[in-house]
């Protein structure tokens, strides 16, 4: 009896996953985003192991070899300080990507939080919370930023709060929203009339149902975030040289644009590269997840 | 002469993740001035497809049609191109759907809506409007409105021209669908396509609605297909009835034909779940079995599998359709042999 | 079992920066009885108030005035403890079996739930509770073999099967059925109600019927209501409600019904 049930449980689970599957490879573009975050995710974890100039990213120089254009040695050319292009940006990938899911995740948490406690009770506390969160929307999230940055000193970390901080607000409205909408299902009055705690409501019925609308957000967010902390680097509050970074591998060639133009093409294609990606997988996991879509 | 609607062997397949799902299979079903025919049958049996493919509403792809005709005056819609087809609609065939509340843009008065949809209809037909040829823009204007009025008039709602400014919201439930109608007859179709025009409304408003819809298939000399599951509504309103099981029809005829005479084993099951006055407490036979999955439909018969009279010879190909009496056809060829035995 | 004195609720009037809205007046004066053991029907159109009487009968929602006891105990002056333990004996099966569960739990575990809540009066361990929910499963027609499966895999009418363990597994003596079958198809309509008349003589339950649909009244209750706009106009005897309708409402309720489809055919 109990393996039956395993069983169906097991298929029960696969049929769902092919069915998703499915639906994603209907829209080609998903596809094309999920190569491409793929590809991303790749450089994140391997980037740095798989450098041909290991000694580059750490900030070893070659003057010998500057602005070389691309070439099979260099396929990325070289910058001004003879360092290979292609290295610099295959081992910025992680700090990038890194930044980027630090920040949202960071986001996600804070913002479901507030969110599911505003929208769940309602009433003075949704009044205090999203006033609260609306405070903190108008205040664009650069100019933030560069006050923490401020205030605690540049650097990875500071940096990430500094986003993150700006950041939770549209999750927490989000969230508010979803936890509101999901409070008038009829699934949920029928887990009150069984005696449910609000507790185990909000728990075990209301949130379980608005992750799709979460994770479809965060995968759309990613990109902007990674963008976030490029400029973050290239105005010189983020991540300082000799880490690689995309944002500041920009923000050093722009000086010298656009006769070694490769030095700012290459970094920009990556960043070019994850946001589209993460966006595109974004759109396309909204059609595979949303609910609503689903009916 | 050639019928209002008349559609011939229709075939529809529906492609999903599973494969694709025959859901119409051989639909026949002619429609001719001052018919109401109602398609009665349950959840996905196929008849809310059956009436839209006569607007030609349903999607393609995901669906795709296999085979048939739908002539509406001796032209095949199928065939038309959306321009065409878009004339069409409207026009020649009008439609009402299930709920009043999302067909209504809630964002504009009714009376410009009407008055758009009667100066939409009348370029494909500038007589709708009663004016000469080239009449100017105010012109029309005026008399789009002047039709509006008439036709809400007509459909029963009171003090019409004042109510031309307020919002569907406005309007309970059962004056919302007498909007609709009217939206929908006021490019004067032949045919009205009505889909559940009923279910969301109280008992009540209900029996109203339907009595309206007979009297403009009286003024207007239209010819009418109500789709519904409720063979109350059914009884209530029709002159004619087809039963629809798994996409196909299995019983069909001039309503006190099919009533009285219920022949098809599935006709017979659904009338025997309706609680009646008749029926005593836990006397209710409900159907054992599920509908067929339409990606691999049973072959021949498709409610065989679930029949009490079925036999092996069910399973060989379709049923052959025959007639019972005059209009009145069964596709059931066992149902008359055990009949007659 | 219920008594129902004099229930009113007035939604309260409010007062905004675009005007004011009027209070609503959703029930009032409501009294009504219902048996042990019997199917007590309550009838009414869409606005007559049925789904705030239901709500306040499961304690959802609080009387303006008036009182409502169950088991002769008035459910205001319960103490948190009692109310919590009433829960277990008052369920409810809603009338959208495709909106009432929800899609991510298992039928495991919407059917263990109200067990899992109530464990401390039914004292049922975790293995106990899921041979509990495989009977449940049995009982309404449906085997265990589905236990693990997930709504979604289901057709409206196996939903409300599973609506209905739900409703049961606490062990309830009062069950309301908000109109239960209105979005099913006339067969499995049938079944469904057959299911619900077996369980009852099984269990020994009292049933609380909502709905708008005469014939499925007719069908299953013994004595049966009809609200209007927040009032009971009639109520009596199912039969002699149908044969010797005494107030206005009643008539006109009875004269827009479709006809029996059996007299159109002269049968």
């Amino acid at each position: 009896m109990t393996d039956v049930s395993q069983d169906s449980r097991r298929s029960a689970r696969a049929e769902a996953s092919r069915r998703a599957f499915y639906r994603f490879r209907q829209s080609r573009l998903s596809m094309v985003g999920a190569t491409m975050v793929a590809v991303v995710l790749f450089f994140t974890l391997f980037g740095n192991l798989l450098a041909p100039y290991p000694e580059h990213v750490r900030g070893g120089l070659n003057t010998a070899e500057r602005f070389q254009a691309p070439s099979l040695a260099h396929p990325f050319g070289t910058n001004e300080l003879g360092q290979d292009v292609l290295s610099l940006v295959m081992a910025g990938t992680p700090v990038s990507v890194a930044a980027g899911f630090a920040v949202v995740l960071i986001g996600t948490v804070l913002g479901v939080v507030v969110g599911a406690l505003a929208g769940f009770n309602g009433g003075w506390i949704d009044d205090v919370l999203m006033r609260f969160s609306d405070l903190m929307l108008t205040i664009p999230s650069l100019i933030l930023a560069m006050a923490v940055a401020a205030a605690l000193g540049p650097g990875f970390v500071n940096m990430i709060i500094a986003i993150a901080l700006s950041w939770w607000p549209g999750y927490a409205r989000l969230v508010r929203g979803e936890v509101l909408q999901a409070r008038e299902e009829v699934y949920v009055a029928a887990a009150r009339a069984i005696g449910a705690s609000p507790a185990r409501v909000l728990f075990r019925h209301i949130l379980p149902n608005i992750v799709s609308p979460i994770i479809v957000k965060m995968s759309l967010d990613m990109g902007f975030a990674i963008l976030t902390v490029a400029a973050l680097g290239f105005i010189g509050i983020g991540v300082r040289p000799p880490t690689p970074e995309w944002g500041t591998l920009l923000s050093i060639a722009r000086n010298y644009m656009p006769d070694f133009w490769w030095t700012a093409v290459f970094p920009g294609l990556a960043m070019f590269l994850a946001v589209f990606g993460f966006n595109l997988l974004g759109d396309g996991l909204r059609d595979v997840l949303d609910p609503r879509a689903r009916r | 002469m050639t019928a209002l609607l008349d559609i011939r062997d229709l075939h529809l397949s529906m492609h999903s993740f599973e494969g694709a799902a025959k859901v119409l299979s051989g639909v026949s079903l002619s429609v001719e001035k001052r018919q109401i025919w109602g398609l009665v049958g349950e959840t996905g049996c196929g008849k809310s497809l059956t009436g839209l493919s006569v607007s030609r509403l349903v999607r393609t792809p995901p669906a795709e049609y296999t085979g048939g005709q739908i002539l509406m005056d001796g032209t095949d819609v199928l065939g038309l191109s959306e321009p065409q087809m878009r004339a069409l609609r409207g026009r020649r065939v009008g439609m009402i759907f299930q709920d009043p509340t999302t067909n209504l843009n809630p964002a504009f008065r009714i009376g410009t809506q009407l008055i758009d949809v009667a100066l939409a209809a009348a370029k494909h037909d500038p007589a709708i409007l009663g004016l000469e040829p080239g009449a100017g823009r105010r012109a029309r204007k005026a008399a789009a409105r002047k039709l509006a009025i008439a036709m809400l008039t007509e459909v029963g709602i009171p003090a019409a021209e004042s109510r031309l400014d307020d919002y569907p919201h406005q309007f309970s439930g059962g004056m919302r669908q007498r909007v609709l109608i009217a939206m929908a007859l006021i490019g004067r179709p032949g045919l009205l396509i009505a889909d559940e025009p009923t279910t969301a409304l109280d008992v009540s408003v209900q029996a109203q609605i339907l009595t309206l819809l007979k009297q403009m298939v009286a003024t207007h000399d239209m010819g009418v297909v109500l789709i519904t599951h409720n063979l109350g509504v059914v009884a209530q309103t029709c002159t004619h009835v087809a039963v629809m099981y798994a996409g196909t029809i299995v019983e069909k005829g001039p309503i006190e034909a099919v009533l009285a005479d219920p022949a098809h084993p599935y006709t017979q099951a659904l009338l025997r779940a309706i609680p009646d006055r008749s029926v005593k407490r836990g006397q209710l036979q409900g159907l054992a079995g599920a509908v067929p999955n339409l990606i691999h439909p049973p072959p021949g018969c498709r409610f065989a599998p679930r029949c009490a009279l079925a036999r092996p010879s069910c399973l060989e190909g379709p049923p052959p359709v025959h007639t019972r009496a005059p209009g009145h056809a069964v596709a059931c060829p066992v149902v008359e042999e055990v009949q007659h035995a | 079992m219920l008594e129902i004195e004099n229930v009113s609720r007035v939604f309260a009037a409010r007062k905004g920066m675009f005007g004011s809205t009027p209070g609503v007046r959703a029930l009032h004066e409501v009294s009504l009885s219902v048996r042990k053991g019997e199917s007590f029907g309550l009838v009414g159109e869409s606005g007559s108030g049925k789904t705030t009487l239901t709500r306040q009968i499961l304690r959802l929602d609080t009387p303006t005035s008036g009182r409502i006891l169950f088991e002769g105990e008035d459910m205001a002056r319960l103490s948190p403890a009692a109310l919590r333990a009433l829960r277990a004996k008052v369920q409810i099966v809603f009338q959208d079996p495709y909106a009432s569960l929800n899609p991510r739990m298992s039928v495991h575990d919407i059917v263990t739930e109200p067990m899992l809540i109530h464990r401390a009066t039914l004292g049922l361990n975790r293995q106990q509770r899921t041979d509990r929910a495989a009977e449940l499963l049995e009982l309404v027609g449906l085997g265990p073999q589905h236990l693990y499966r997930h709504p979604h895999e289901f057709s409206g009418g196996q939903r409300q099967r599973i609506c209905i363990a739900r409703a049961l597994a606490p062990g309830p003596s009062l069950v309301l059925l908000d109109e239960p079958t209105s979005a099913l198809d006339v067969s499995v309509q049938a079944q469904v109600l057959n299911l619900l008349i077996e369980l009852q003589q099984r269990l020994g339950l009292t049933y609380f019927f909502i709905s708008h649909d005469l014939g499925v009244i007719r069908y299953i209750c013994d004595r049966v209501a009809l609200i209007y706009r927040g009032e009971i106009k009639e109520q009596g005897e199912t039969q002699r409600l149908f044969d010797a309708p005494e107030s206005d409402y009643t008539r006109s309720l009875l004269a827009a019904m479709p006809p029996d489809v059996g007299r159109v055919a002269g049968r």
